[in-house]
């Protein structure tokens, strides 16, 4: 009975499509790193320590992008670093949705003390610097991946909360949900099978650019050092370890943080792309 | 703008930065993580862990801890560092004046770069101009601070030498600064020698660090911008002779000022809270650094410090932004 | 006397020619008098005003006919040309006092910016010119109202306020766009007299445009009577008033209100003559095309 508009062919936005490709080549790198990566990422031999990338004078083709201090590969390395990112950029994304979401929704159809009560928190909550929070949180957590995606969802749960109430205001005056509650739905059923799937779409956007800022939040917690466990290999370990060797072997930094960027501009393109073929949906 | 708002405003942060204060409080004594067995090297004499225990006074209930705590706060005293072994408060002040400065140069960066470009972007409306800045704004928007910050040194680092990417100043230069302002004490004792030298510093962290705000800011005020120019006033504007550029800069900017400070208002704040680790990345000794290192070392009393003091510089920036903003819309100002 | 402003066949389209707005207008307005344009909404009075101006908007295009300010076109002005005509020797009165002042600034600035531009006065002398055109508009305590912003003004006062700054540089044109359209009743009549006064009094011509016969009756030395983008009819406002030759202007009459004849039934113009006038429109449309 839900009032479902079609979207307007997303996947012909080019930003769409080179979002989700970008999206599509992590995950394959993710589930096939066993398969793809050439060598162990955490083997180590001192012999064959800061070899060059392949650009360079006397670089082994066995090693394509090079080894690090340890004389791991480089190349390995990153690839294993992009389960660690889609990992945290999935599951982070998706839980900081659903509560987020799941507050919004009640928040912006009870109303009432409910709202009072969820709106005060998302305001105190938003006026804490992020950085600052989710460094603090990961730190007290502790290391590990779980740490890490709950520092994400600790912070992040109020962009979603925001947004998703502002829309459930909206989308409750609306006459098909008039029209739901005349024929007798309860109204926790109206606000699931009713509104919620109006907000499919922006929540698809919303979903896109957190899963963008997921993966930076890691890279800033491993860089600091707060991340998993200090072998398995991240990005943002990995600049980490870069940044104390830049002068020797520069591409050490350079690469996973070109990994990260465009992963990130990914993620971006992805969510603005939905956000441009679904706006004549979303604006009514 | 009366007084008596003021000091309403003022007033009302007191709470937050309690509530602020109280929960970095419990959450660090509540979640799992024993700091003390961290301080500690492995293999340490029970007595002696129980003893640092009691001497922090970690062993008390956690509402004895925060009374005591308020109690300590209201004079004045803010503990002592665990791991810097140093009042929090010496500590804090000592490296606030870099952070100041740093963060004030990068607002200024980021204020009047991101203003030219939206305003050049609504005078070559249409034309080329307008798409560079439209490509250039997204990209450093989707590019966080800490990305452009490890860029920069890696350009300037590697590629590039031609900025210094780490410190506040040459460590080869002979210094006897009475402040910690070493940017304002240099240029006002007019040693330039070895104000370049602090600036040259500032330039890579600065720049960094106000990116996002200018891509930021540039897209808002073109948008605010564009609106204005559609309005009735304008075109009354163009009635009376004024020329294209002299209508955007003195009849439009102002009213397009008003919107763009309310939406851009929190990518301000962002600008505070990236001070952290832009800081760490260049090793800059500010506060932000100083809270890095607290949370690495899980050093309680510092890192309740410093959370409050940026507390504070974020309650202090939006109070600052709300001023901006009646300031500049006089429909405000009389109620 | 020659005419100070002449407009002749002019032509203006939007949409590359899919869309006429202005269908062959020719209007003479001498200096010093008062021409009255008159039509219902759509007609494009406020459009052949703009275009004296160089105001239409960019996608409007002058595909024929002639504009000519005392002898000289200003169709086709260069924009450096144009902007140092506009606010000196041609101005503006808007329609709508609300929005035509720049809100966040002050209306002393508002008034010596323009006085400034054209006159290169210094702050002082330009004050004391604005405090003169404030008295001159009978705005009481000009000290205080120059210190103002538009909000806290009246209505009628942001409209004296225009009408300050469009005489502040003694243009010898000014086109009035419905000055009086937006204001309430009481105050459209103090306007309008304030409007003649000005204007007798600097020797400004004026084009007057407006729905309101009424008002055309009150000011206006001649009138044109303009439907669809043409103009019907065009004389002395005796003479339409007494002896109406159109169809159309004779209808307008009907449709107005009259306060001096407070029995009379108004009768709205008859659809019938709407739609004549509509189709004689499209087939000037299409006997243009045929002969482009």
């Amino acid at each position: 009975m839900a009032e479902r508009l079609a979207p307007a062919a997303p996947w012909r936005n080019r930003r769409v499509l080179f979002g989700g490709f970008v999206l599509l080549a992590l995950i394959l790198l993710a589930l096939a790193a066993p398969l793809i990566a050439p060598h162990d990422p955490l083997e180590q031999d001192l012999l064959i320590s800061f070899e060059p990338p392949f650009w360079r004078d006397g670089a082994d083709p066995a090693f394509l992008l090079g080894t690090d201090s340890l004389g791991r590969d480089i190349l390995s390395r990153l690839i294993y670093g992009a389960r660690v990112a889609l990992t945290v950029a999935l599951v982070a994304a998706t839980l900081a949705g659903l509560l987020g979401t799941a507050l919004g929704l009640l928040a912006g159809y009870y109303r009432g003390a409910v709202d009072a009560v969820i709106s005060r928190l998302v305001d105190v909550w938003m006026s804490f610097p992020p950085v600052l929070l989710s460094v603090v949180l990961a730190a007290v957590v502790g290391a590990g991946l779980k740490a890490v995606i709950l520092a994400i969802i600790f912070v992040d749960w109020t962009r979603f909360c925001r947004i998703v109430r502002a829309e459930v205001l909206v989308q409750r005056e609306q006459d098909y949900v008039a029209a739901a509650v005349t024929i007798g739905l309860g109204r926790a059923r109206v606000l699931v099978s009713e509104i919620l799937p109006n907000l499919m779409p922006i929540l698809l956007v919303l979903l896109s650019l957190e899963m963008g800022i997921a993966v930076i939040v890691e890279a800033i917690l491993s860089f600091v050092g707060l991340s998993v466990a200090s072998d398995a290999p991240t990005w943002g370990g990995l600049i980490g370890e870069g940044r104390l060797y830049i002068n020797q072997a520069w591409w050490m930094m350079a690469l996973p943080m070109l990994c990260i960027i465009l992963t990130v501009l990914g993620f971006n393109a992805l969510g603005d792309g939905l956000r441009e073929t679904l706006d004549p949906v979303l604006r009514r | 703008m009366s007084l008596a708002y003021l000091i309403r405003r003022l007033l009302m942060a007191v709470p937050t930065l309690l509530g602020i204060a109280i929960v970095v409080f419990v959450l660090l004594r509540v979640v799992p993580g024993d700091p003390i067995a961290m301080m500690i090297p492995p293999g340490a004499h029970e007595q002696d862990i129980d003893r640092l225990r009691a001497f922090y006074g970690l062993d008390r209930p956690i509402l004895v801890q925060l009374l005591y705590w308020f109690a300590d706060l209201l004079q004045g005293r803010f503990g002592s560092s665990i791991s810097l072994r140093q009042p929090v408060l010496e500590l804090i002040l000592g490296r606030f004046p870099a952070t100041l400065e740093l963060a004030l140069a990068a607002l200024a960066l980021a204020t009047t770069l991101g203003i030219l470009l939206g305003v050049a972007a609504v005078y070559w409306r249409g034309r080329w101009p307008e798409a560079v800045v439209d490509a250039l704004s997204g990209l450093a928007m989707a590019i966080p601070d800490f990305l452009w910050g490890l860029l920069f040194i890696l350009g300037l680092g590697v590629l590039l030498p031609v900025l210094p990417i780490s410190g506040r100043l040459d460590p080869r230069l002979e210094t006897d600064f009475r402040t910690e302002f070493y940017l304002v004490e240099s240029v006002a004792r007019g040693e330039f020698a070895l104000a370049g030298s602090v600036l040259a510093h500032l330039v890579a962290p600065a720049v960094a660090l106000a990116l996002p705000l200018t891509a930021a800011l540039a897209r808002i005020l073109k948008s605010a911008l564009n609106d204005a120019m559609s309005q009735d006033y304008i075109l009354m504007a163009r009635a009376r002779g004024f020329g294209k550029a002299r209508i955007i800069w003195r009849d439009a900017l102002r009213n397009a000022l008003v919107p763009t400070v309310t939406v851009s208002g929190v990518q301000f704040t962002f600008l505070i809270g990236g001070t952290v680790l832009i800081e760490r990345i260049f090793s800059y000794p500010g506060i932000g650094n100083l809270a890095i290192g607290a949370v690495i070392d899980r050093d309680l009393p510092l890192i309740q410090g410093v959370v409050l003091t940026f507390a504070v510089l974020f309650i202090a920036v939006n109070l600052l932004i709300d001023m901006t903003y009646v300031l500049l819309n006089p429909r405000v100002r009389h109620g | 006397m020659s005419a100070l402003l002449e407009i002749e066949n002019l032509h203006l389209e939007l949409a590359g020619g899919a869309l006429p707005v202005l269908r062959g207008v020719s209007l003479t307005l001498a200096a010093g008098s008062v021409l009255g344009l008159v039509g219902e909404s759509g007609a494009g009075k406020t459009m052949v005003g703009k275009t004296v101006l160089g105001l239409q908007p960019e996608r409007a295009r002058i595909s024929d006919g002639a504009i000519r300010f005392a002898g000289r076109d200003v169709a086709h002005l260069g924009a450096a040309e144009r902007r140092a005509l506009l606010g000196r020797a041609m101005a503006l009165i808007p329609q709508d006092p609300m929005s035509a002042l720049n809100p966040v600034m002050r209306v002393e600035r508002q008034m010596t910016d323009v006085i400034r531009f054209h006159l290169g006065l210094g702050r002082g002398a330009a004050r004391r010119r604005a405090l003169e055109l404030l008295a001159a508009v009978h705005i009481r305590e000009p000290e205080r109202v120059l210190r103002q912003y538009p909000h806290e003004l009246s209505g009628g006062m942001r409209q004296r306020v225009l009408i300050a700054i469009a005489f502040a540089c003694r243009p010898q044109l000014i086109v009035a766009d419905e000055p009086t359209t937006a204001l309430d009743v009481t105050v459209q009549r103090q306007i309008l007299r304030l409007v003649k006064e000005l204007q007798s009094t600097a020797g400004t011509a004026l084009l007057f445009i407006t729905h309101d016969l009424g008002v055309v009756a009150k000011i206006c030395d001649r009138v044109a009577v303009m439907h669809a983008g043409r103009i019907l009819e065009a004389a002395g406002v005796a003479e339409v008033f007494a002896r109406p030759r159109h169809d159309y202007t004779r209808a307008l009459f009907a449709a107005t209100p009259r306060y001096d004849r407070p029995g009379e039934t108004l009768v709205p113009v008859p659809p019938d003559l709407t739609e004549r006038l509509l189709a004689e429109a499209a087939a000037y449309d299409a006997a243009r095309r045929r002969h482009a």
